[in-house]
């Protein structure tokens, strides 16, 4: 039927190059069979800008889910105005009395001008939150995405068609206009207008509103490898054999899929922690005093001329996260997909 | 079961796939009719060979029989039962008695899983648990097609094509089937791999006693490995006998335009002068306007008008033993070596083929 070239649905199959020239298995002692994935993180250890990108970022991970540990040992709190208890904190101005926005010994990052919150704490927090909430997100994005994508392509027929058109149409909308414009709806939805947004709703509400645009990409890009890889006569092997179509789309597609599953989850993750930012940024996610990194870069943005180091701190960590992770994205799909090196 | 009843019975089986078109609302404009009225038996632990040029409809017959297709018409009873369009709860006592080989060993094994799983994987799904555990059943099938049992825990990639034919051998063994499907199961390996892949099915089927029904482009690979050889042309079957009948006496121009093709030296020694080299000239029509009457009308040098208005039913011709059909209103003769017009065929000049 086909000539027996590696389609592109599977692209993770004989790429080891020495096992590329000598396929017969006796060329490695052990039994233990190499498989796709142990490639792949051999390719991956041997690349020196992924290592350290996956360790800044593992070091994000690490402080966001030690926050409150962090906080505890270093002895305060993202909350406490610690200016209101001791004034001289702050000149009269009302920004930090100290050089360097007030870093001293005590306060590691420094102090936040008007109010003097603790900005070592605070950031921390803000990580954590953020992080939280990007990664919420791209769990859910990730399952939709999948779920609907590979349903689609296995089912083919009116279902694919039904799917193809509403992602068209989500993948056409101008998602930050609507970020923008409906955020506030959405909240309407839940919570009376003279009441407070409780913060656990507007988290919520980001993860979802967030999810509910961002699955189209990913359930399109599966469609699209499930169409490839149902037709592989390994699928019409399950099928004689009895499998059913659960167990084809779980057992026997969904493994093919990792590669492309996982490049696009190190792509949507910065890409939703920059979003959640930016919408917080706008005064449409998160709000003060909630702590967030847009909250953060927002408030820093109000006072940067007189007080840069607020801002640096914020602005600072989340460009280098952003970037590690983007450079890790690249890494990844370089040792998952390696024909797609330049 | 009775010994009248055949393993496979297969009668008036038609695929037709639909052609969508037209716009804006899309409908159905036309058909390819990849196969058109099938008839053969398969006896229990018999080797039918399916033979035809590509895109003659084989694959979609051996899918048919597999029930990954659905069939447009006709009907297949699996000892005597009708499985013409049993789903798939309904198929699934029978299922793991027809198991299928098929053409492609790089797209045929899940380039995920490995070896073990691969071959466990039909125990799994049929929930059979066989003594001692199926991981030990797996090795057992490795080493019965001819693989270290040792590279259970091996993924795909780590195998040459060769090693991963012999690994979708025995996982279509690993039902222990009555039945086998293998769709051109060494036309993808290297002629040298071709003669071991080969050797290793006949062990199958005779130490097995497993029925083939073995799909392949040309008469060169199904001559030593089936007892019964049907010749398809364009859907439908134009000649179908014993091995030696249709090696020895081929009636249709069209099984002896393919005999022709096989090498010198395999077909001397059957007892069949050198006969001369019949190149068949033209394309295969399109299945989607297949002529009317004979469907090899367009491509034979002893075309009628009664070819093309007639289609010539598949009977025992005379001169043929029983068992040995042919579909022609002019069947071949062996005393007359091709009586051949120049414009519908060419001598091959060159011997070797
Ligand atoms: N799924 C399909 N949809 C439409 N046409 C098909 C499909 N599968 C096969 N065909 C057509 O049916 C004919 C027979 O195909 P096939 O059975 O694969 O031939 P063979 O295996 O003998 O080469 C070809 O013309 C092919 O294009
Ligand atoms: S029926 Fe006519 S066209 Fe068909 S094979 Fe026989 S002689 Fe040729
Ligand atoms: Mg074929």
């Amino acid at each position: 039927m086909t000539p027996p070239t590696p389609s592109a649905a599977a692209p993770l199959e004989v790429t080891d190059e020495s096992v590329a020239k000598s396929p017969t298995p006796s060329t490695h002692k052990g039994s233990e069979g190499r498989s796709p994935g142990r490639l792949a993180w051999n390719r991956f250890k041997r690349d020196r800008t992924g290592v350290m990108s996956a360790c800044i970022v593992g070091f994000f991970f690490v402080i966001a889910v030690a926050a409150p540990l962090i906080a505890k040992l270093y002895g305060k709190d993202p909350y406490t105005t610690y200016a209101s208890q001791r004034p001289e904190l702050l000149n009269p101005f009302a920004y930090p009395s100290g050089p360097n926005g007030g870093m001293s010994s005590e306060f590691w990052f420094g102090i936040e001008p008007q109010l003097g919150r603790d900005v070592f704490t605070f950031l921390l927090y803000a990580i954590r939150n953020s992080l939280g909430i990007a990664l919420a997100a791209t769990v859910l994005t990730v399952v939709v995405g999948v779920v609907i994508g590979t349903t689609a392509g296995y089912l083919g027929g009116k279902t694919d068609y039904l799917v193809g058109r509403v992602i068209d149409i989500l993948l056409s909308f101008p998602s930050t206009l609507f970020f923008i414009a409906f955020m506030p709806v959405v909240f309407g939805l839940f919570v009376a207008p003279d009441e407070e947004i409780p913060t656990w709703l507007r988290a919520t509400a980001l993860i979802i509103v967030l999810s509910a645009f961002g699955w189209a990409s990913i359930a399109r890009l599966l469609r699209g490898q499930v169409l490839g890889l149902r037709e592989r006569e390994f699928v019409e092997a399950a099928k004689v054999t009895g499998a059913s179509p659960g167990r084809i789309v779980f057992k026997e597609l969904l493994p093919n899929l990792w590669t492309p599953i996982i490049i696009q989850t190190t792509l949507m993750l910065p890409a939703y922690v920059t979003a959640e930012a930016g919408l917080a940024f706008l005064g449409v996610g998160m709000i003060d005093p909630t702590p967030d990194w847009g909250v953060m870069i927002a408030r820093g943005a109000s006072f940067y001329t007189e007080d840069l180091t607020f801002m640096l701190f914020p602005g600072l960590s989340m460009v280098i996260f952003v970037l590690a992770f983007n450079l890790l994205g690249d890494s990844v799909r370089d040792a998952l997909d390696p024909k797609s090196k330049r | 079961m009775s010994s009248t009843t055949p393993l496979l019975d297969v009668s008036g089986l038609t695929k037709h796939f639909p052609i969508k078109g037209g716009f804006p609302i899309r409908r159905t404009v036309g058909a390819v009719q990849a196969v058109d009225g099938l008839d053969f038996q398969v006896a229990e632990g018999e080797s039918l060979g399916l033979v035809g040029e590509s895109g003659c409809g084989k694959s979609t017959t051996g899918r048919l029989i597999t029930r990954l297709l659905e069939p447009t018409g006709g009907r297949i009873a699996y000892r005597g039962e009708d499985i013409t369009h049993a789903g798939r709860k309904q198929l699934a006592p029978i299922r793991s008695e027809i198991q299928m080989i098929f053409q492609d060993p790089y797209a045929s094994l899940n380039p995920r899983q490995t070896v073990g799983k691969i071959i466990s994987g039909p125990m799994e799904i049929n929930d059979i648990h066989p003594a001692g555990g199926r991981e030990a059943r797996v090795r057992e099938l490795l080493e019965i097609v001819g693989l270290n049992p040792e590279h259970y825990n091996r993924f795909p990639h780590e195998f040459s094509g060769g090693q991963r034919q012999r690994i979708g051998v025995a996982r279509a063994l690993a039902l222990e089937p009555k039945l086998i499907v293998a769709d051109e199961p060494v036309s993808a390996l290297d002629v040298s791999i071709q003669a071991q892949v080969v050797n290793l099915l006949q062990k199958v089927q005779r130490d097995l006693g497993i029925a083939f029904v073995f799909i392949a482009h040309d008469l060169a690979v199904v001559r030593h490995f089936s007892q019964r050889v049907a010749v398809m042309y364009l859907g439908r079957i134009v000649e179908i006998a014993d091995r030696d009948d249709l090696y020895g006496n081929p009636r249709h121009p069209y099984t002896r335009a393919l005999l022709s093709a096989v090498p010198e030296a395999t077909v001397q020694d059957e007892g069949v002068q050198g006969r001369e080299r019949i190149r068949l000239v033209g394309d295969v029509p399109s299945p989607i306007n297949p002529p009317s009457g004979c469907r090899f009308r367009t491509r034979c040098w002893k075309a009628t008008e009664k070819c093309a208005t007639e289609a010539p039913p598949l009977v025992q011709v005379e001169g043929n033993k029983p068992g040995h059909l042919t579909a022609c209103h002019y069947p071949e003769t062996t005393d007359v070596p091709a009586t051949v017009p120049a414009p519908r065929l060419a001598k091959d000049p060159e011997a070797a083929a």
